[in-house]
């Protein structure tokens, strides 16, 4: 009796449009894609995007040449140059990452003891010859210096869980 | 048009004008035929990743428009595909056979293009009205499997030669099955013509198409085409997951495009084909007033349209069929069942005129 049934069943198509009952009905479900440039999904405030240098309030660039994060990049994507200022205090001359090597990881934000290097929200940046994607001490600067209310912004909602 | 050959006569002189004429239109008839074919595939593709994309919870192809108009989003995709693949090179392999490498996709478009010649699209507008048309198309379309030999052999590449030898053992199998399917078609039109074919079907409903008294034949048929076709869920001649992409891995640019042309005119001219056999082709479903009155040949246009849904449906559905499931199915399956079915219907009608009368509900035979 199984076996009839079995061979009815398969005979007359059962299975086949059982499956095809299906796409038929998904054809009319609303669509779950987010149109990119006009839909975004949410980010979370520990989004690891492009770089930034900030600078202290009072103008004062963080960063004080430690190389902590040049030595625990494991792409090897940050390159440091420093020299002793004027001033006495130690900097950087030259700040570069290469964010074609750059793998997003984080370790730079994390081992960095002044906050100066971060991770911002910014995902949508592009090169368009080679040696673009390089990005220098004073593009890090001015990206810090352009996007600093909401990079502060989310250092204080991350705060209490660092 | 009498006119017109009165003038090609004075022009060129009697014999040479009527002659020239007629040459004129049949060209003029051809395009007619191949430009809209072509415009339809275009439009068939995007239709294709419209609905599969849609089944899949996505959107598909929805940005490239006509001048920035809104609601025409998507809809210049496949223009700009064409452009795409136009500019693009045609690479031949240096190990390849230089001169089959081209003929391939010659050879595999015009059959495809070709067997339209017979296509009744209502009952006057058929560019030759011959009457062994189902023979003509039986014949065209088993010609399509010269060029995909051909392209697997002259690309001198193991995937392409493996997609070939599937491509040729699946088509030439199905073959079988699709003509005796059609066996029974003409059993019951008692003709070849495909005018003919569709004038039997003329009844009071749809009823009368041999939908009804051959449903088993018009599914062999459905699954065959398919099959003929090279779609999914037969599509193991292109078989991307395991062959990388088949008999045209090696094709590039407009070559390719040609294969990808071929293989969806014979999409629509199976869809057609299956229209006009079983469908009632340019027949309205009920012979009553708004549906009578609307030109057959937008009647037989949304039925290639069902069609061809049904296509994109069972490619958006069904994962691809392994390659001696294909065999099984087509040798140990279909063809007993047409064979049984050829019998039947054959009994039915050598039954005598009065026995055939008493079969209740009987408007078919």
């Amino acid at each position: 009796m199984d076996r009839i049934k079995k061979f009815f069943s398969t005979f007359l198509l059962f299975e086949l449009l059982k499956g095809m009952a299906v796409t038929g009905r998904y054809l009319f479900k609303p669509k779950i894609t987010v149109h990119f440039p006009e839909e975004k999904t949410p980010q979370s405030p520990r989004f690891r995007g492009l770089h930034a240098l900030r600078r202290y309030p009072n103008g004062e660039e963080r960063c004080i040449a430690c190389k902590l994060c040049e030595a625990v990049c494991p792409a090897m994507a940050i390159t440091i140059d420093s020299e002793q200022r004027a001033d006495g205090t130690r900097r950087t001359t030259r700040y570069d990452i290469d964010l074609s090597k750059c793998i997003f990881c984080g370790f730079c934000e994390e081992s960095c003891p002044v906050d100066s290097i971060v991770e911002t929200r910014i995902l949508e940046y592009h090169g368009e010859k080679r040696g673009d994607l390089i990005y220098t001490k004073e593009m890090l600067l001015a990206i810090g210096d352009r996007y600093e209310d909401q990079i502060a912004k989310d250092r204080e909602a991350d705060a209490r869980y660092r | 048009m009498e006119n017109f050959e009165q003038l090609f006569v004075e022009i060129f002189g009697g014999e040479w004008g009527s002659m020239l004429f007629s040459l004129t239109t049949n060209l003029l008839f051809i395009f007619a035929i191949v430009v809209p074919l072509l415009l339809g595939v275009a439009y068939l593709t995007f239709a294709e990743r419209k609905i599969i994309a849609y089944m899949q919870v996505r959107v598909g192809p929805n940005r490239v428009t006509f001048f920035g108009i809104p609601w025409l989003r998507g809809w210049g995709q496949p223009i700009a595909d064409a452009v795409k693949a136009i500019m693009k090179e045609i690479i031949i392999p240096t190990g390849a056979n230089k001169f089959l490498f081209i003929l391939a996709p010659v050879l595999t478009i015009m059959p495809a293009l070709a067997a339209w010649a017979v296509i009744p699209f209502s009952p006057e507008l058929v560019l030759a009205d011959i009457n062994a048309g189902l023979l003509y198309i039986l014949a065209m379309t088993s010609m399509g499997i010269y060029g995909i030999i051909i392209a697997g052999w002259a690309s001198n590449s193991k995937y392409a030669f493996l997609g070939a030898m599937r491509s040729a053992a699946q088509v030439v199998s199905y073959e079988l099955a699709m003509g005796f399917a059609l066996v029974c078609v003409l059993m019951m039109s008692q003709s070849l013509n495909l005018g003919d074919i569709v004038n039997g079907q003329q009844g009071n409903s749809m009823l009368n198409w041999y939908l009804i008294p051959l449903f088993p034949m018009f599914l062999v048929y459905l699954i065959s085409g398919v099959a003929e076709t090279n779609r999914a869920p037969f599509d193991v001649a292109e078989g991307e997951s395991e062959i990388v992409a088949g008999f045209h891995v090696d094709y590039s640019g407009m070559a390719f495009t040609v294969f990808f042309l071929a293989e969806y005119s014979n999409m629509i001219l199976v869809a057609t084909l299956t229209s006009i056999m079983f469908l009632g082709g340019w027949l309205p479903p009920l012979d009553l007033a708004p549906f009578n009155l609307i030109p057959g040949f937008i009647w037989l246009l949304l039925k290639i349209a069902f069609v061809l849904f049904f296509f994109l449906w069972f490619r958006a559905t069904f994962p691809r069929y392994r390659y001696d499931q294909i065999m099984r199915l087509g040798w140990k399956i279909f063809i007993p069942i047409t064979l049984v079915w050829i019998v039947l219907l054959g009994l039915i009608m050598q039954l005598p005129e009065s026995m055939r009368n008493s079969f209740p509900l009987n408007i078919w035979f």
